[in-house]
């Protein structure tokens, strides 16, 4: 053998031992540094969730109608960021997946196109209309398809039985909302939305998968996890092609419980009824300041048990029908309705903020006892103006008692207490600890702060006082006194309208006055405040539970929509109680105050009170109602139309509260309203009794799983089997539990991985 | 076995011995010059061992989907050693057989070898599992004749470059040029089914049959350069999109989970998630889900790393490097070029074939349809084998006897 021979086999040996260490370094690689993370993923190959959604509660109302069930559909959601990993960005799986859903590639790959997202390059994209607003690694439902269409179905179930062509694309069942009564109590319900990853960051969410559907507003989201229920989880054994070999451990779903609401669907009905055509009335009246209709863009009634704080009605206008949610909404059509007039997917009842005009007046009347005037006498003048400032539309009486300024709505008798309040506090720039009668009034009233409601999203308003003007104003002094020096607050005039901007001489002129004593208040502001007006908004709940307050003896209640929960099977019960958040002062002369504004209010549907007109006619011999209207002043608009009733007078059962912006005055439009609401409760003027009295229990479920109303009697099975919850292991060694092959079946729907 | 080799026949007698008599047949056979003793048995035992593990594997590997097919869980598993006893009679008869004759059986066996990847061109060719690499004959029994041609051209070269020519050492240019010429058809044939895999052992096997040739260096890098570049450069546009998946998924494994990328990370799971001592034979999930396709065959590795873990893997890995290790011994102890590069060939074969395929099953090598030597599953592979380590013992033999 040649040398060179020799030396090309010891070369050729090298390789080969290079070789065989190569394989067995990356062996040893894999199998031991790395050996966990892969057991692990073929565990997970192996095993696979299959999911049994829990069926999400009903919700019901007080006498266990339903007011959101289920039913259960196909739906198809596509994972964006799976499909991006695709070849072509996965063109022929979109391409295969629109032949089988019948909707063009282009709308799916837009519905499917988040919003906000960056180009290979990291330059941001501007969104397309009707992009996806949540996360691309979460599925985007794409289309839903009701389970009573079988031929539909199985060809959307081709999807799950060769789920190896369309990954990122999943068609599952799942147990979506229905409505039966449409837009009704829409913003009391809420919607469902898919679970997004800004979401799984809030405790509440733990352990659930992204997609899930959960409440997005209204008692849907407050009451999530009790509606919610938990799902079961099968784990199975599986092989690659899915077939199933075998149970390795089962937990069954647990329905969520059922949702009974104080709600009435009658009184509901009634009510939104009722708002709607008065808001229509008002559309069409004409304002005889402008010379044009009345714009009334939306509006709000509230009814609530006085005893309880419990909302038997809330409604607001404009509404919206919850059903668009369901198996997902596309950001265009969520656009149209978040920016349509009236912004309908707002509740005006505990969202929209309002001056509350003279309904505030039962707030400054107990105000203007404490301050030291008294109730009976008559020895407040009303002058057709004070200050300056006019009665409403200059009205003028001699000299009343406050029964008759509350039943008149005189303004100048508060403005004229107000101003004398507002001088003893030291006028503009105050004393070290001025009284303040009216504001702290309105805050032992329950304003300017949130309710409590069971709803999210609750405003909490604004009542200015003193304090609250020094720190505004220490907030905001540098930029007003920049300003001064230049050209003018720029957020402020970023706030006008741009064709209302005034010159900038006259916003420095602003600014600098701003800057130099912007804390101060001032006459004018202190007499506004007391007739609610002004610096001081409110919602149209917290003046219902404010009244209730009033005539309840002083309880101001926590507002409740849910009454309480009933589990799927109805065996267990659970009653929320009435919740008290405080007391108007209980004093036995406070009580006395608040009983004789509640009986003086119960004039003002009488001749010559401000709603003798809307409750002309009425059957007060059958229902007596009290009520205070209100007409409060907006800049450049037409006031919003107030009416705050209670009845029966002497006995008050429940609340009332219409609110109706740029519509007139109280009288005009909210009274009406009002009316009607209190005819459709206790069944007057040719209406039916929607609730002459209040179930004092909760729904029953009967053996079938259907609802019967309160105080039904149902026999319950005696249980022969006790039954298993929770987990159960059905392998003696987890992982290596097989079927019998003839017991294997192939999984066609549920959620596969 | 002609005469003048088997010289083991002369009696000998022992010093202790009285008296002299008949020599038993027993006494023959472990004669010191008899074939027997004269055989390598450490690889003999290796591939032995190879062989004894694949069937293991292979019988997990198919066991649990034979019973939900209905059929005899044990059926690839008679048929594999249906395969190595019909491998070893084809083996025996490779070391048995004269070098002279092999001499001039190598055109024939070329020659064959050649029809035959023509018939797999031709409508007698069938496609199994993507390759169109097959001859389908009665009886169930398929020929994959790209193995034989293996063989073939490890003998052709060992023919034309073994012959001393006017004292020379050294294959000339024109040598170099005849057995690039001679591996040039079967290449082109191979090439057109298309199998990249077996083109890519035979530049390997013709890097290393030339090098050990002596043949010029500018020759070896040359071929080696060519090679590199063919795959940077004229790979993207001669191979199918899916085998192209195939380079695509060693870079990023992740990608493409549905498609080639799907078995490429299943192998990995399997092979990853054996540890140490591995699961235990036929308690692999992976394998026994049936995660990881052509488990029998190309991935038979896997079953190994799943159910026997590093212990049992690494030790076919150390198998593999005592057959290695054995062949290179022999190309060294041969007497004459022809062995020597015979030895050299199968080495290379072996060698880049193993590194190919449990290096896929790593995810660091391309999926290609090659088998692991011994192990895997599949007739002609498993005769080409044989008779290749056949081959061996025979060089093996001839030097011990000198």
């Amino acid at each position: 053998m040649t040398d060179r021979s020799r030396l090309r086999i010891v070369v050729l040996r090298v390789v080969v031992v290079s070789i065989l260490m190569t394989l067995f370094g990356r062996l040893a690689y894999l199998q031991v540094a790395e050996g966990a993370t892969y057991r692990r993923d073929a565990a997970q190959n192996r095993i696979r969730d299959v999911i049994t959604p829990a069926s999400r509660g009903q919700i019901l109302d007080d006498k266990g109608r339903a007011l959101v069930t289920n039913r259960t559909a196909l739906v198809v959601s596509v994972t964006r960021s799976i499909l991006q990993t695709q070849k072509h960005h996965g063109a022929q799986e979109l391409a295969a997946l629109a032949k089988i859903v019948g909707i063009p590639v282009a709308d799916i790959s837009r519905q499917i196109t988040p919003c906000v997202y960056k180009d290979p390059k990291g330059k941001k994209v501007a969104p397309i209309p009707g992009c996806w607003n949540g996360s691309p690694y979460q599925p985007v439902p794409i289309a839903s398809y009701a389970s009573d269409k079988p031929a539909e179905v199985s060809r959307v179930l081709a999807i799950s039985e060769h789920q190896e062509d369309f990954p990122g694309v999943k068609a599952e069942y799942q147990a979506v909302r229905e409505y039966p009564n449409g837009s009704l109590a829409a913003h009391v319900l809420g919607y469902l939305g898919p679970l997004n990853d800004t979401d799984l960051t809030q405790s509440k969410y733990k352990n659930l998968a992204p997609g899930t559907q959960i409440g997005r507003t209204g008692v849907e989201d407050v009451y999530d996890d009790r509606l919610r229920g938990t799902d079961g989880v099968q784990k199975l054994l599986v092989d690659k092609d899915s077939t199933v070999k075998g149970t390795v451990g089962a937990t069954d779903p647990k329905a969520g419980d059922n949702l009974v609401l104080s709600i009435d669907a009658g009184v509901q009905k009634v009510a939104e009824k009722a708002l709607a055509d008065g808001i229509a009335q008002a559309r069409h009246t004409t304002d005889r300041n402008r010379g044009s209709h009345y714009a009334a863009p939306g509006g709000a009634a509230i009814v609530v048990e006085v005893n309880t704080g419990r909302v038997v009605a809330m409604a607001s206008n404009p509404t919206y029908d919850p059903t668009a949610f369901v198996g997902g909404i596309s950001s265009a059509a969520y656009a149209s309705l978040s920016d349509a007039p009236g912004h309908p997917l707002i509740s005006n009842a505990v969202q929209g903020l309002y001056a509350p005009g003279s309904t505030f007046k039962i707030v400054s009347t107990s105000a203007a006892v404490k301050a030291g005037y008294p109730l009976t006498p008559r020895i407040y003048s009303c002058p057709g103006s004070f200050q300056g400032k006019r009665n409403f539309e200059g009205e003028s009486f001699a000299t009343l008692d406050f029964r008759e300024t509350l039943i008149r709505s005189c303004d100048t008798v508060y403005y004229k207490l107000a101003f004398e309040q507002w001088q003893k506090d030291g006028g503009r720039t105050g004393v070290a600890h001025p009284n303040e009668w009216f504001p702290k009034e309105a805050r032992i009233w329950g304003f300017g702060k949130k309710t409590g409601i069971d709803l999210p999203d609750e405003r909490s308003g604004l009542i200015t006082d003193r304090a609250y003007k020094l720190a505004f104003w220490k907030k905001n002094k540098a930029n007003y006194c920049k300003g001064a020096k230049r050209r003018g607050n720029p957020t402020y005039i970023a706030s006008l309208a741009p064709g209302a901007r005034p010159n900038n001489a006259y916003l420095q002129q602003v600014d600098s006055e701003f800057c130099a004593d912007g804390y101060a208040l001032n006459g004018g502001d202190a007499m506004n405040f007391a007739i609610g007006q002004g610096d001081v908004l409110i919602t149209p709940l917290q003046e219902a539970m404010a009244y209730s307050a009033l005539v309840n003896g002083g309880i101001l209640y926590t507002p409740q929509l849910a009454k309480g929960f009933v589990s799927a099977d109805g065996l267990t019960t659970s009653t929320l109680p009435p919740k008290v958040a405080g007391h108007v002062d209980t004093s036995p002369q406070e009580q006395a105050v608040r009983a004789y504004i509640k009986d003086a209010l119960g004039g003002v549907t009488h001749p010559p009170g401000t709603a003798k007109g809307s409750f002309a006619g009425f059957p007060f011999d059958k229902l007596t109602v009290g009520g205070k209207t209100g007409t409060a002043d907006v800049n450049n608009k037409a006031p919003t139309s107030w009416f705050a009733s209670f009845a029966p007078v002497d006995k008050p059962k429940y609340v009332t509260i219409v609110m109706v912006p740029e519509a007139g005055t109280g009288g005009t439009t909210a009274a009406p309203i009002a009316r009607k609401i209190w005819d459709g409760i206790f069944g007057l003027e040719g209406q039916k009794a929607q609730l002459a009295s209040t179930p004092t229990s909760l729904p029953v479920v009967r053996n079938d799983g259907t609802i019967a109303p309160p105080g039904t009697k149902v026999v319950r099975p005696v249980p022969t089997v006790s039954p298993s919850s929770g987990p159960r292991a059905l392998g003696a060694v987890p992982g290596l539990e097989w079927a019998e092959p003839a017991r294997r079946s192939r999984i066609v729907a549920g959620r596969l991985g | 076995m002609s005469g003048e080799l088997h010289d083991w026949a002369t009696p000998r007698v022992s010093p202790v011995r009285l008296r002299p008599r008949e020599i038993t047949l027993r006494e023959r056979a472990f004669d010191r010059a008899s074939p027997l003793r004269s055989l390598d048995w450490v690889l003999l035992l290796a591939v032995g061992a190879l062989v004894s593990v694949g069937g293991l594997l292979i019988w997990s590997a198919t066991r649990e989907h034979q019973i939900a097919l209905g059929l005899a869980p044990d059926a690839f598993l008679k048929k594999h050693v249906i395969n190595a006893f019909l491998g070893l009679c084809l083996g025996i008869g490779a070391a048995l057989i004269d070098y002279r004759s092999l001499r001039a059986y190598a055109p024939i066996v070329y020659g064959a070898s050649c029809l035959g990847l023509l018939a797999v061109l031709s409508p007698l060719g069938s496609t199994i599992n993507g390759a169109h690499s097959w001859i389908v004959l009665p009886a169930g029994f398929q020929i994959q004749p790209s193995e034989f041609a293996k063989l073939a051209i490890v003998v052709g070269m060992a023919m034309l470059l073994g012959e001393k020519r006017d004292g020379e050492d050294t294959p000339r240019d024109s040598d170099v040029l005849q057995v690039l010429g001679l591996c040039a058809v079967p290449m082109v044939l191979i090439m057109a089914q298309p199998d990249f895999g077996t083109t890519m052992v035979f530049i390997f096997v013709i890097l290393g049959v030339l090098s050990v040739a002596g043949a010029p260096a500018r020759w070896v890098a040359g071929l080696l350069l060519a090679g590199v570049l063919a795959g940077a450069f004229v790979a993207p546009h001669v191979l199918k999109d899916y085998q192209l998946d195939r380079f695509r998924v060693v870079a990023n494994p992740t990608a493409k989970l549905g498609g080639a990328g799907y078995n490429v990370h299943q192998a990995i799971v399997a092979n990853g998630s054996g540890g140490l001592m591995g699961k235990g034979l036929f308690h692999g999930s992976q394998t026994q889900g049936r995660f990881i396709p052509e488990q029998q065959t190309d991935f038979v590795f896997t079953v190994a790393g799943e159910e026997l873990g590093l212990v049992g893997a690494g030790g076919i890995i150390l198998a593999l490097g005592l057959v290695l290790w054995r062949g290179l011994r022999i190309a060294t102890l041969a007497t004459d070029p022809f062995g020597r590069l015979v030895a050299a060939g199968v080495v290379s074969w072996f060698a880049f074939q193993s590194f190919v395929n449990i290096g896929m099953t790593l995810g660091i090598m391309p999926v290609t349809g090659l088998p692991l030597p011994f192990v895997s599953y599949g007739g002609s592979s498993m005769f080409a084998n044989l008779m290749a380590i056949g081959l061996l013992q025979n060089v093996h033999m001839r030097s011990h006897e000198l």
